[in-house]
């Protein structure tokens, strides 16, 4: 399987922008609204009953599945409009990329508890917990595909776009020849990514319980949260091995045929000494149906669909973007931009409205949640750190060693740490401290991962000669390590740790308070901060909250990890 | 608007066409003042060094690219958008790398609307024509570069353009294949095979250009403009060990380097060509090996430098007072041999002797002195210069540095991101 970075691409923007600003007062005001539609909420909401029986798994995991696919389809359809619209709008691009880079590093799961308490004020319940969810597990794909397809669609090497415009091809025809098929590896690498990120995100929403509303949704993630509850491990046992059917499943069946397929869409004009292969593409290939279908089918389809999207032939086709150094603002868009600062103006002065009737106390409360939980995303990161990079790097230079380990590493990273998570609570909440180890313990799961698989792909691009030269000098193992091996992952280290950084943020939000056994269980950190909030209808501290582990998060971004990575890049990249 | 030329003889016509990139005191100006004419059965070279612009000329003349100011008159008319009477054939073959040789062909068909059964048809004569039969459904990757380019001439061939541009066809290909496609391309524009009335193309290979084309346009740069237009009357086919090719080779050769070539020490605004002094040691060291002098084009081919590479070699080792270039023969002066023969440490304090005469190098030099510690950021020196080279300020930074360093006058400290004295 080929390696690659992980994580986000963070563009060179500077450390805190004017639009920045905006966008946070944007968010702000998403969030007062949120919490105002949530005075509304009911006060006591029941879940669903969920059945431990074995029968009742695979329609739990049909339900799961449904929900994610429905929310990538969603993403996919937003990552292409919007990757376009940034990509081919100059005035578009520039509201849109900073919008992107912050959304990108804002805690996704933080706003769980405002969208489901607001959705269920005007929705019915049901329908606002799957609603929730798939809007949740959207916020946590979209944005990665979304970039991969702008970054392909800015990277369209421009003779290819020339050879489009003189051969007039209209922009439909551009989209489908040369747009699309341009971005489909970056958009597929991007799905898988953003795939796996959602079970974590499905699994969260599928067990979202607090106090007396209890938000659950019939699914893998809630069959395995009873079960524990129950304290069933054969049901726990059940339970996960569906969740690993499932994933393997789809592997099997749908990435990796795509990937086979998309192979033929790298832009490389040599031949690939080794192209991804897949069994079950293998089969389709053969197939003498599907065959039929694209020649009798599919093909006259897509002649006539062209023919309805063509354009006249005499039309006026414009030449390739023209990169010049001017910018132009259409009234219009500049309008809009007004209308929605003053809205955001707005929307944040209610917000701080609300937030000004917080008692002191409770934004001491809110100090102290924050420094709890960023003490246990340090020690997360830390103790990630200190098994990944020696792992990694005996994975990364050892072929040997790699073709053992990696499918093992792969399919348990595959696991959803939220999916896990309580059964964690279960051989660990008796013991003293028990919920503050398991929320590390989440927050660990959820995000050695992205380290360790960069780590590995740092310490496979480390040259060859290099390693070869330390041999020759007889460098001891320190100075190994000092001057070639830990220089040479440095870039690939501060990216994978600013993605595990963002994950175990989110973590804190489903890890800090548990309901578990019949009982409430909390710990100090401003995840339970927001569920105390949440459970207890406090709507100025959820806002306060939220806004809080936002600000948090992309400041320590913004002021920490992209400095590191800037830095990264100048300096460590081995090219 | 200028008076349009109601010629039916003219096909294509451009008047005053000035093309520029940026305002102000970033504004770069690609091509000035361009005015050219290109008539039915002609077949016209754009030839001149890397950055005069021939490219850029190329896509103002297809529309793929619009014209600061100036008219485009196509037939008459001025164009619109993207002119549908022209195709082009791209250098590095711009073929669609996920479609099928037949798929490559069929694209520009399709875009026009015409039914799947005739463009199957025609996309397979064409196929057939560049002599690619039994390759329909390979994928680009598959086949030789060039190959390749034979399926970019399809393709351009395929929508019958009266106008075919090529730019640069053969300069990504390998020796061979260039003047095997060469060949087969004059073959097919002689007999009239194809519905093309005119032939644009550009190139930096003289030879090329003297092989192929009815007329040359010479262009040169800073900002791009027309230097002289030569016409080529030898007869087809062209033999290149003809002494009347060889002849018309070196005429073309003194109106390229004639224009390139005039260098005076000036204010700092002088630019500095782009040349490595090593490679200039390398050049001095094979002249003196020859008797001192050799003539330009021997030179290129013995280096297996590209003119582009040569000729920045060639101004700096004038500016330097090592060489002087007199009808295409260069020419090594007293001092160019003094340097080709000397010691690695006498060559450095020639060098920095002569180096030090550069208005440009002498200022950064000065700075430095003035300096309590003999250094200076590099910023500042880059801020300075943008007012003079605009983008181009830090290419000419990092000659000026490298200059330097071989005359051992002051390095860069990457670390500190500052200039110094070498002590």
């Amino acid at each position: 399987m080929r390696l690659l970075r992980f994580g986000p691409a963070l563009p060179q923007t500077p450390a805190l922008t004017l639009g920045d600003g905006f966008i946070i007062l944007g968010i702000a005001t998403f969030l007062y609204l949120g919490a105002r539609l949530a005075f509304h909420a009911p006060a006591v909401v029941h879940g669903p009953e969920i059945s431990l029986s074995l029968l009742a798994l695979p329609w739990y995991a049909l339900l799961s599945v449904g929900r994610m696919a429905a929310a990538y389809f969603l993403s996919l359809l937003f990552s292409l409009a919007y990757g376009y619209a940034a990509a081919r709008n100059r005035s578009a691009r520039t509201v849109l990329m900073p919008l992107l880079d912050v959304l990108q590093s804002v805690p996704i799961l933080s706003f769980l508890p405002v969208v489901l308490l607001g959705l269920a004020a005007i929705l019915p319940q049901s329908f606002a917990a799957e609603l929730a969810a798939i809007v949740l597990i959207f916020t946590s794909q979209a944005w990665n595909m979304t970039f991969s397809f702008y970054q392909s669609m800015t990277t369209i090497p421009l003779e290819l776009r020339e050879a489009a415009a003189i051969f007039r091809l209209d922009p439909w025809a551009r989209f489908k020849t040369l747009e699309l098929p341009f971005g489909a590896i970056g958009l597929l690498w991007n799905s898988m990514m953003s795939w796996s990120g959602g079970w974590f995100f499905l699994m969260a929403a599928e067990i979202f319980h607090v106090g007396s509303r209890d938000f659950r949704l019939p699914g893998l993630g809630s069959y395995l949260q009873a079960a524990a509850n129950a304290g069933d491990l054969h049901a726990v046992l059940a339970g996960l091995t569906a969740l690993v059917i499932v994933i393997v499943t789809l592997d099997q069946f749908v990435w990796r045929p795509l990937t086979r397929w998309t192979d033929k869409f790298k832009v490389e004009m040599l031949e690939a000494e080794q192209s991804p292969h897949s069994w079950f593409a293998d089969l389709l290939s053969r197939a003498w149906l599907i065959d039929q279908v694209g020649r009798k089918v599919w093909n006259p389809f897509s002649e006539w669909a062209d023919g309805k999207l063509r354009r006249p032939l005499s039309g006026y086709i414009s030449p390739p973007e023209i990169i010049t150094a001017e910018k132009k603002y259409s009234w219009l868009l500049i309008g809009i931009g007004f209308a929605l600062a003053a809205v955001a103006f707005y929307g944040a002065y209610r917000a701080a409205e609300l937030l000004i009737g917080l008692p002191a106390t409770q934004w001491a409360q809110l100090g102290v949640g924050l420094f709890a939980t960023f003490v246990r995303v340090a020690v997360s990161l830390l103790i990630a750190l200190l098994w990944t990079v020696p792992l990694g790097v005996a994975i990364g230079t050892n072929r040997r060693l790699a073709n053992v380990l990696q499918p093992v590493v792969q399919v348990i990273a595959a696991i959803p740490a939220t999916a896990l998570f309580p059964i964690l609570l279960l051989a660990l909440l008796n013991i003293p401290g028990g919920l503050n180890i398991a929320a590390v313990a989440l927050m660990l799961m959820g995000t050695q991962w992205y380290l360790l698989f960069n780590v590995i792909a740092g310490a496979s691009a480390i040259p060859q000669d290099l390693l070869l030269t330390t041999d020759l000098l007889q460098l001891s193992r320190i100075d190994r390590w000092r001057t070639l091996i830990l220089p040479a992952l440095f870039p690939y280290i501060v990216t994978g740790a600013i993605t595990a950084s963002g994950g175990a943020w989110n973590a804190s939000v489903i890890a800090e308070q548990v309901e578990f056994g019949g009982q409430t269980r909390t710990t100090t950190g401003i995840g339970a901060v927001i569920a105390k909030a949440t459970g207890a209808g406090n709507f100025s501290l959820l806002l306060g909250g939220t806004l809080a582990l936002v600000l948090a998060v992309v400041l320590v971004n913004r002021l920490f990890w992209q400095r590191l990575y800037r830095v990264a890049e100048e300096r460590y990249r081995l090219e | 608007m200028a008076t349009t030329s109601m010629n039916n003889d003219v096909l294509l016509e451009l008047q005053n066409v000035v093309k520029s990139y940026g305002v102000g005191a970033k504004q770069f100006v690609a091509v000035e003042d361009i005015n050219l004419k290109l008539k039915p059965g002609e077949f016209t070279c754009l030839l001149g060094p890397s950055g005069c612009g021939k490219s850029t000329l190329l896509r103002i003349i297809t529309g793929l690219n619009q014209a600061t100011s100036g008219t485009v008159l196509y037939r008459g008319q001025p164009i619109k958008g993207v002119n549908p009477h022209a195709t082009i054939v791209f250098q590095t073959f711009a073929l669609y790398p996920w479609l099928t040789v037949e798929d490559n062909v069929e694209v520009a068909l399709k875009a026009r609307g015409v039914k799947p059964a005739v463009r199957r048809e025609r996309a397979l004569k064409l196929i057939d024509t560049v002599g690619l039969d039994g390759f329909e459904s390979a994928y680009p990757r598959e086949l030789s570069g060039g190959m390749r380019q034979k399926v970019g001439f399809a393709r351009a061939m395929a929508v019958e353009p009266e106008l075919l541009c090529l730019d640069e066809p053969f300069s990504a290909l390998d020796v061979l294949s260039a003047e095997a496609l060469r060949g087969e391309l004059m073959e097919l524009w002689q007999s009239k095979a194809i519905p093309t009335k005119a032939i644009l193309m550009v190139t930096h290979n003289i030879e090329e250009a003297v092989m192929m084309a009815d007329r040359i346009i010479v262009m040169s740069k800073d900002p791009g403009h027309i230097v002289t237009e030569l016409n080529v009357t030898l007869r087809h086919p062209r033999h290149r060990k003809d002494t009347a090719f060889q002849a018309e080779v070196d005429k073309v050769y003194a109106a390229v380097a004639g224009k390139k070539l005039q260098t005076i020490e000036g204010e700092r605004q002088k630019k500095l060509p782009q040349a490595r002094l090593n490679a200039l040691a390398g050049l001095l060291e094979k002249l003196a090996n020859d008797s001192g002098q050799a003539d330009l084009q021997g030179l290129s081919t013995e280096l297996i430098l590209e003119l582009d590479d040569l000729l920045p070699l060639v101004e700096a080792g004038e500016l330097l007072g090592f060489v002087v270039l007199e009808n295409g023969t260069l020419v090594l002066k007293p001092l160019g041999q003094t340097y080709a023969e000397a010691s690695i440490l006498a060559r450095k304090e020639l060098l920095a002797g002569r180096v030090l005469r550069l208005p440009l190098i002498s200022w950064i030099y000065d700075t430095l002195q003035r300096d309590d510690n003999h250094r200076t950021a590099w910023s500042y020196f880059l801020d300075e210069l943008r007012g003079d080279f605009g983008d181009l300020a830090e290419a000419q930074l990092d000659i000026a540095i490298n200059w330097a360093r071989h005359a051992e006058l002051f390095a860069y400290d990457d670390d500190a991101g500052e200039l110094y004295l070498e002590e």
